[in-house]
């Protein structure tokens, strides 16, 4: 048998031997399977804490309340009160510290998002909130320039 | 919104009635590319295997040149795939930390094993060539050969012994590596098939004959357009002998062979014939079951789809070339005009199985058209539009004509030398 | 065929898997690792979407957005809601204009008129990633850079995925996306980052119906456990054998 007949070979020997070499460079320590399936638990396991650490920005209105005693007190007394300070307000994310002010929401649209007209039969669950119809009711006024949100049933003074 | 917010698949997707809000065409033409350079390496490969392993003499210059050619292709079988990334930085990564429940993490692993394949035997069939090159540029002055007597002698690989057994023994390396490379190539493109046939979210993808039709429409598109590209740079060079009025050496002013590229033809129609009828008993299966999916499936075959499917693919791709091929009396430029409509036919099944998967919503109560990027105003339009595809098709030619200045697979009577 | 040729394939395929696995893919917990897995195994997150109570306000759609950094205008959410209007023919009008990121405030779909008179049924359904016991996902995810974490969510490494774009191809309920700004696969994991802290998900927290609730299935005191337990519930295109795991009360047929 010639010798140079396993040329080829190791050539081939020299490429998978590079890429094993890449392997350890470039492979994180911590990747591998964690968990009892290699199909659905093999990764990087640093990932986990990664995206536990993500930050949070919608804070809850428990946060609201220790400031803002007096709305929050309104607000969790009316009809309104299942609905979230931050669902209007915006995500309080770091405020008071980083952010002073909160964006609020005035839009009439945001109201629509509840109480729009769609006449729908009585087993949708939109047929059971009260409801306008957009093109014949105040059109284009802020609802709430008469309407309070903390608490609907109470006018705008 | 800034120019890097942009959503992947926005730009080409145009939905209809009710679609998933995050379903785009995701895959688009890059991955219509991919199988289709993918099956063009294969059957290359087939092609060139036939005489090499089963010894069918008549084969030969065309079998040599479609070996060096599958080389070329090679590289290029990867590049849609690059292209298509979305990091594509992290290429290497298939081959770090490969999942092998994913048929893409074969992808870097089977495709190197076929490159070192493919490599390997171009080495043993012309080692005798690059000793011989290397002793006749001895005493030769100039750069260029300079630069090819230092490229011979790293091709050599310090191998120069060029006696009759070690000759031997190249050769029977080269056919066993054929051989082997057979199987790998049905391989590396039977997964492409199997990519997309596992898909089990996918109404039109999932199927088990997926890689098998694949595999078939490969190798019809390889030894296509093998035959196409040797008419083409034989019929060349002898209107280019035929102008210079010499009579250089006689082999080389002939031009195709007219029983080469015969023999070829009737592997190619037989190959043709097993992918149609895949391809059809796949599609009167589908419809003879009707599972949940068959009615968008339909509106989308028979509407939709119509003529991308039975006039252009089955019909001009498929149908036409089928004839052409068949009545007697071929000539030259009739088999030139089937390979180009074969070829076109392929494409056509590609796209109809890629882009056609993505047709209708997973909600099957809508649908998404695919608008391909023409004038590219942007990277990213660049390289899912047109002008990256024809890129990506213009890559083995460039390829080609770069390795054949080293490995001469269209002169005659290598392995001679 | 043979017993012994059966057999001698049955090894053959058994060594070529073994030989095909990465090194990597052994790894000897430590003591610590091995005691967050027990701990992990107290919990096994689900989800429950009451169909009843949905408005269609889209609340959930825009404080998830805000909470998990997807651009705004966008048109990829990792939630969204679905309108289904169906009419007394039997015809089914479905519509999530921008996911429903901005409620529902139009009797129009798709800019067509829907006679009142002729509805039969009108109903939102809230999607979003259902957290799957076999996400299809995850297995063809060529790099391992999705994963089932041990209280099952899935999980996508931003740092490891290579933008191929196949779990996007895999996964039937169309939750996956590319995201616009770091280029990679994107979508839902019940707000990872809060639930592991105590907190509810931004979207479930953000619903004012009731309709998103989240479930620790491993706990049989927790009361969407319980309802999860025992009443009728649904899930959403089981004959993928995912094994979903966001339920669904009150799901219609028409639901896709």
């Amino acid at each position: 048998m010639k010798r140079h007949v396993l040329h080829p070979l190791w050539v081939a020997v020299g490429v998978v031997g590079l890429i094993f070499l890449a392997r350890l460079v470039l492979v994180p320590d911590d990747f591998g399977v964690h968990g009892d399936s290699f199909t659905y638990n093999y990764y990087r396991l640093g990932n986990i804490d990664e995206w536990k650490n993500f930050p949070v920005k919608y804070q809850g209105s428990d946060t609201c309340v220790e400031c803002h005693k007096d709305n929050v007190r309104t607000h969790r007394r009316s009809p309104h009160k299942r609905v979230q300070c931050e669902n209007c307000h915006g995500p309080a994310a770091s405020h008071p510290d980083d952010i002073e002010y909160l964006p609020l929401n005035r839009e009439r649209a945001m109201c629509l998002r509840c109480h729009a007209d769609l006449d729908y039969p009585e087993s949708s669950a939109r047929s059971n909130l009260p409801a306008i119809v957009d093109r014949h009711h105040k059109r284009r006024r802020e609802c709430v320039t008469c309407h309070n949100p903390h608490d609907p049933r109470e006018d705008v003074e | 919104m800034p120019e890097d917010a942009i959503v992947h698949g926005v730009e080409w997707t145009v939905k209809e009635l009710f679609v998933y809000p995050n379903e785009f065409i995701y895959w688009s033409i890059q991955i219509v590319m991919y199988p289709y350079m993918t099956g063009l390496v294969a059957g290359a490969f087939v092609l060139s295997s036939l005489y090499h392993v089963f010894g069918q003499k008549d084969l030969k210059e065309i079998a040599q040149f479609s070996l060096v050619f599958s080389l070329a292709l090679l590289p290029v079988a990867a590049l849609p795939l690059l292209l298509h990334l979305q990091q594509p930085l992290r290429a290497m990564e298939p081959l770090m930390t490969p999942h092998f429940t994913s048929a893409i993490a074969a992808f870097g692993i089977v495709f190197t094993v076929y490159g070192l394949i493919v490599v390997s035997e171009i080495w043993f069939v012309y080692r005798e060539y690059f000793v011989h090159e290397l002793t006749v540029l001895r005493d030769t002055g100039g750069f260029w050969n300079a630069l090819r007597r230092v490229v011979y002698k790293v091709l050599t690989f310090g191998a120069k012994d060029v006696s009759d057994s070690a000759i031997r023994v190249d050769h029977k390396a080269a056919k066993i590596l054929a051989a082997v490379g057979i199987p790998v190539a049905c391989f590396l493109h039977g997964y492409a098939g199997f990519i997309f046939g596992s898909v089990k979210a996918n109404a039109l993808w999932m199927s088990p004959l997926m890689p098998v039709i694949f595999i078939m429409s490969a190798v019809v598109s390889g030894i296509a357009l093998c035959m196409l590209t040797y008419i083409v740079i034989m019929e060349f060079q002898a209107f280019r002998q035929r102008r210079k009025g010499g009579t250089a050496q006689a082999g080389e002013t002939k031009g195709a062979e007219i029983d080469v590229i015969s023999k070829a033809t009737r592997y190619l129609l037989g190959f043709l014939v097993a992918a149609i009828s895949l391809e059809l008993l796949d599609l009167i299966f589908r419809g003879y079951t009707a599972m949940k999916s068959w009615d968008i499936l339909r509106s989308v075959m028979y509407g939709k789809d119509f003529i991308n499917i039975f006039v252009l693919q089955y019909t001009l791709g498929n149908l036409v070339p089928f004839v052409l091929l068949l009545l007697p009396g071929r000539t030259i430029k009739r088999i030139v005009v089937a390979l180009l409509l074969v070829l076109f036919g392929v494409f056509m099944m590609r796209w109809n199985v890629v882009i056609g998967g993505q047709a209708f919503s997973l909600s099957f109560s809508g649908y998404m058209h695919y608008h391909i990027p023409i004038i590219p105003h942007s990277f990213e339009t660049y390289k899912e539009g047109v002008f990256g595809a024809l890129t990506v098709i213009a890559t083995p030619f460039v390829l080609f004509w770069l390795i054949n200045k080293f490995v001469p697979s269209l002169r005659r009577n290598i392995g001679k030398a | 065929m043979s017993c012994s040729r059966r057999n001698f394939l049955k090894d053959a395929a058994g060594a070529a898997f073994v030989s095909s696995l990465p090194l990597s893919a052994f790894v000897i917990l430590t003591t610590e690792e091995a005691k967050a897995a027990v701990a992990a195994a107290t919990v096994r997150w689900g989800y429950l979407v009451d169909t009843n109570k949905c408005t269609g306000c889209g609340m959930c759609v825009k404080a998830c957005k805000n909470e998990n950094e997807i651009p705004y205008d966008a048109p990829v959410t990792r939630t969204w809601v679905e309108r289904y209007v169906v009419t007394k023919d039997g015809t089914t009008h479905i519509d999530s204009p921008d996911g429903g990121r901005d409620g529902f405030t139009s009797d129009k779909i798709r800019d067509e008129e829907v006679d009142p008179e002729n509805i039969a049924k009108a109903f939102f359904v809230p999607k979003l990633c259902n957290q799957c016991d076999n996400p299809a996902c995850v297995q063809v995810c060529p790099v391992g850079a999705t994963y089932k974490t041990e209280d099952g969510v899935v999980l996508i490494d931003r740092e490891w995925c290579i933008g191929c774009g196949y779990c996007i191809m895999a996964c039937p309920y169309g939750v996956r996306f590319f995201h616009p700004d770091h280029k990679v696969a994107d979508k839902c994991n019940f707000c990872y980052h809060r639930i592991t802290k105590g907190m509810m998900p931004a979207c479930v927290e953000s619903c004012a119906f009731g309709a998103r609730r989240l479930a620790n299935l491993r706990d049989p005191d927790d009361p969407v456990t319980k309802i999860i337990t025992t009443e009728r519930v649904a899930v959403l295109k089981d004959e993928y054998g995912t094994k979903p795991h966001v339920f669904y009360l009150g799901l219609d047929n028409n639901v896709r």
